[in-house]
């Protein structure tokens, strides 16, 4: 999908906090790292036995090098702790479900949708207003997947029967990129997703829209509309239900599949007629269809804007 | 052929565990190569996603049961009886019967593929992933079962190694004078008899949800998808030290000798290896970290798992002590001795990454982890087998390995290694997640990738130059002689091969280097220490 979310290009001050324990991490971990190095080199080249030489020197300890290096890093780890605990209260959001969520998050195999409390549902982008802090629960419905864009929060395991809640926060707009990471069956490669951060103005009016209904349909995309029905699709892609993803507003997605795919004609096509085809090992089941029937869903689906 | 089959001398038995653990490490390694093919670029579409989370299932599984668990136990079964002074196992027939038990569990596992449905459902296979609803055809069964056969195996061999050390030793050596390598798998052992029972009743709970309809992961049955977590970390973090500990040994053995110094603080190093031992029953949360569980037991096991690093440092520090000193002969044995150090030490402090919470917040679940584990089992516990290996060879063959292939396959297997796996730090780092079957043609994820693929197969060109020496060797090297090292401890008092009777005169001990003490009547151990 978009640019890479790389966790150390923060854009919130929970990733900011996250990336500052990462860096004083790596400081302490490169120092030691060339301790061991430079000793294990000086020892390599200094120590080589030499031509003739009789056993070196039996030495068969230090009690107080052994000592020292129990000591020094038992003080380092001390200050490692108290600055991951610090990091944790800053970054970690209220586990309290009596508050009500600006957001509910919810993993399935092998999507996200986004639930907002005006019933705005969107699935593949989820929007939020830059620069708010927003209490996100995570949810999942089948196994367990894990929410994560790695340049705005912490990642949060969606377990299926316990919700958590996380802070998800933009410090400017834009797209960040998030995927699922926790592995959840065959398609866990393709769980990706984009959070938009817009301005509050333009996240006002985007969150209206959700709840507009798409334009009447016109022309073949009549016929496609009953097919929708007629042939069950309707039964899994609505906002209410669980066993596939919603297709509101499904023209102005850029992807199919949660990434898997563009969306273009092409490719809504071959969902139509070949799913496993689409994206192997995907739950949509396999419905016979004529080419004329095709042409009809795809004019529907394309007029969902 | 009947000799072996019926074999219960340790030696023969341990034999028998380092081919079996060499032929799956074969299997596991091309498995590993199929994973490596597919992402060698973005988008690839080799084989399907199906197949490959099999591969990654199996591979992990694999390398851990039927690779690292069974070979380091074939070193210790062959090794402890010679060098604590016995000439058998306490428990000849019980180490038998572990043998076969792993050894059918493994092929248990692999008939899978057979049925048309290997496991893929990951080596820890997650509830409610791995669940009947989610994971359709057997494979999860296989699996299970399997690996209950390799737990009651594991189990088996490790009290016999227990009650080996505890009774057989030679007059004179207490606990306190046996070698490193005899400490560290006695205390694996240990740990072993504490943790596969959590594996093996989390198998069981899976299996009767599966085959039974019961309800201990089931969410929607008031079942929880974390009590299997919770069981089965708290065996999958100590068995990370299971296998880590007699890598540990080898590597006390190998520096002192090659440096011509004995080990650096004996007592410390006894010490931390009990304090490892001790702490990592305390630390199996911080693969959960993921899950909300609430801050405070978090922080609790963030502490514990950052204190053991602590013990961990102290024994590399004093293997550099060990050699600081010394008279240094590179051997290839102690080329890989050396490499060991490093190598570990980078998969040491990446694992102390991760026990900064928030940390792994962003980072578990990522290349980044990966590359982690890798660096610790294979940088850490291949390295030492490798060194391991090259060490005890002449001992257990009777005759030398070239060190010409020994150091063309050093050189191999440590740029293959290196380059495999190192770039996966920035690939978890940009945001690449494990476990999947190919990703999006993202900035530096292809060209990343493809290092990674050419180091691996730079791996695999250097472990079949390896293998080659060892081939070449058992046909055509130099006799080795008894003690081909000048080395101090008793396995290399006895013959090369040994006899079927270890010792025809059983040695007495009086320090930690019976053989030093022989050759140097006039300034022995026992009387410096």
């Amino acid at each position: 999908m978009s640019a890479v979310g790389f966790p150390f290009s923060p854009h919130s001050p929970q990733t900011e906090a996250i990336a500052a324990v990462f860096s004083i991490v790596l400081a302490i971990a490169a120092a030691i790292f060339l301790v061991v190095a430079s000793g294990v080199a000086y020892c390599s080249v200094r120590f080589r036995a030499r031509e003739g030489a009789g056993e070196p020197r039996q030495l068969f300890g230090s009690r107080g090098i052994e000592v020292l290096w129990t000591v020094v890093p038992l003080m380092i780890v001390a200050g490692l702790f108290v600055i991951t605990v610090r990091a944790m209260v800053l970054i970690d959001a209220p586990q309290d479900s009596s508050r009500t969520p600006d957001l509910i998050i919810t993993g399935h195999q092998w999507w996200w949708d986004a639930r907002y409390p005006s019933g705005a549902v969107a699935t593949g982008d989820i929007h939020i207003p830059a620069g708010r802090r927003q209490l996100v629960r995570i949810e999942s419905t089948d196994v367990i997947h894990d929410f994560w864009v790695p340049e705005l929060a912490r990642k949060m395991d969606a377990v299926p029967g316990r919700p958590s809640y996380i802070w998800l926060e933009a410090d400017a707009p834009g797209t960040y990129s998030g995927t699922c990471s926790e592995f959840c069956g065959a398609q866990h490669a393709w769980m990706r997703f984009r959070v938009v951060a817009e301005p509050e103005a333009t996240f006002s009016a985007w969150l209206r829209r959700q709840l507009e209904e798409s334009p009447e349909p016109t022309g073949a995309a009549v016929e496609g509309g009953r097919l929708f029905r007629a042939k069950k699709c309707v039964d899994c892609h609505s906002a209410v239900s669980v066993k596939g993803p919603s297709l509101a507003h499904l023209a102005s997605r850029e992807f199919l599949g949660s990434g898997i795919a563009r969306n273009t004609p092409g490719n809504l096509a071959l969902w139509l007629t070949d799913p496993q085809a689409a994206k192997p090992g995907n739950h949509m089941p396999l419905t016979p269809l004529s080419a004329t029937e095709r042409d009809a869903l795809l004019a529907f689906l394309e007029s969902l804007q | 052929m009947k000799a072996w089959l019926c074999a219960i001398d340790h030696k023969r038995v341990g034999i028998l565990y380092i081919l079996s653990a060499l032929l799956f490490f074969l299997a596991g390694g091309m498995e590993a190569m199929v994973m490596r093919a597919q992402l060698a670029a973005p988008n690839l579409k080799l084989i399907t996603p199906e197949i490959y989370n099999q591969m990654f299932t199996m591979h992990g599984t694999t390398m851990i049961f039927l690779v690292a668990m069974p070979v380091l136990t074939g070193f210790g079964v062959y090794l402890v009886p010679l060098m604590i002074g016995a000439n058998e196992m306490a428990l000849p027939r019980l180490g038998a019967l572990s043998f076969w038990l792993q050894l059918f569990g493994g092929v248990l596992l692999y008939i899978s593929f057979a049925s048309g449905s290997a496991p893929a459902a990951g080596w820890f296979s997650y509830a409610p992933l791995s669940e009947k609803a989610f994971s359709t055809g057997a494979g999860v069964d296989y699996w299970a079962l399997a690996l209950l056969l390799i737990t009651g195996g594991v189990v088996g061999s490790a009290i016999n190694l227990i009650v080996t050390v505890l009774t057989e030793r030679a007059p004179g050596m207490t606990m306190r004078l046996v070698p490193l390598f005899v400490w560290s798998t006695f205390i694996t052992s240990v740990m072993i008899l504490f943790a596969l029972p959590a594996l093996a009743a989390a198998l069981v709970m899976l299996l009767s949800d599966r085959l039974l309809h019961a309800r201990f992961f089931d969410p929607a049955q008031g079942g929880s998808p974390l009590l299997w977590q919770h069981y089965f970390w708290i065996f999958g973090h100590p068995e990370v030290y299971i296998v880590v500990l007699p890598a540990f040994g080898m590597i006390s053995e190998i520096i002192p000798v090659f440096s011509r110094k004995p080990v650096f603080g004996y007592p410390f190093m006894a010490t931390s290896t009990v304090a490892i031992a001790f702490l990592s029953y305390g630390v199996w949360a911080h693969h959960m970290f993921a899950v909300a569980l609430g801050r405070n037991f978090l922080a609790v096991f963030a502490a514990a798992s950052m204190l053991i690093a602590v013990p961990t440092g102290m024994k590399i520090f004093s293997w550099i002590a060990t050699m600081w000193g010394g008279a240094i002969r590179f051997s290839t044995a102690m080329m890989f001795a050396v490499a060991f150090l490093l190598e570990f030490t980078i998969g040491g402090l990446s694992g102390v990454a991760f026990a900064a919470v928030p940390v792994d917040w962003q980072l578990t679940d990522t290349y980044f982890v990966v590359a982690h584990i890798h660096y610790v089992l294979f940088g850490g516990t291949v390295f030492a087998l490798l060194a391991a290996t090259h060490y005890w060879f002449p001992k257990m063959s009777g005759r030398l390995m070239d060190d010409k292939l020994g150091r063309s396959s050093f050189w191999l297997i440590v740029l293959g290694f290196n380059a495999a796996v190192f770039v996966q730090h920035f690939l978890g780092l940009m945001g690449m997640t494990r476990r999947v079957y190919t990703y999006p043609n993202l900035p530096w994820f292809g060209p990343l990738n493809l290092i990674s693929t050419v180091g691996a197969a730079i791996l695999v060109f250097g472990i079949f130059i390896f293998l080659c020496n060892v081939g070449m060797s058992l046909l055509f090297g130099a006799p080795a002689g008894d003690d081909p090292w000048n080395a101090w401890t008793l396995e290399w008092a006895a013959a090369s091969p040994p006899l079927q009777e270890n010792f025809a005169e059983i040695p007495e001990v009086r320090s930690r280097r019976p053989l030093w003490d022989r050759k140097h009547p006039e300034a022995p151990d026992w009387m410096s220490v």
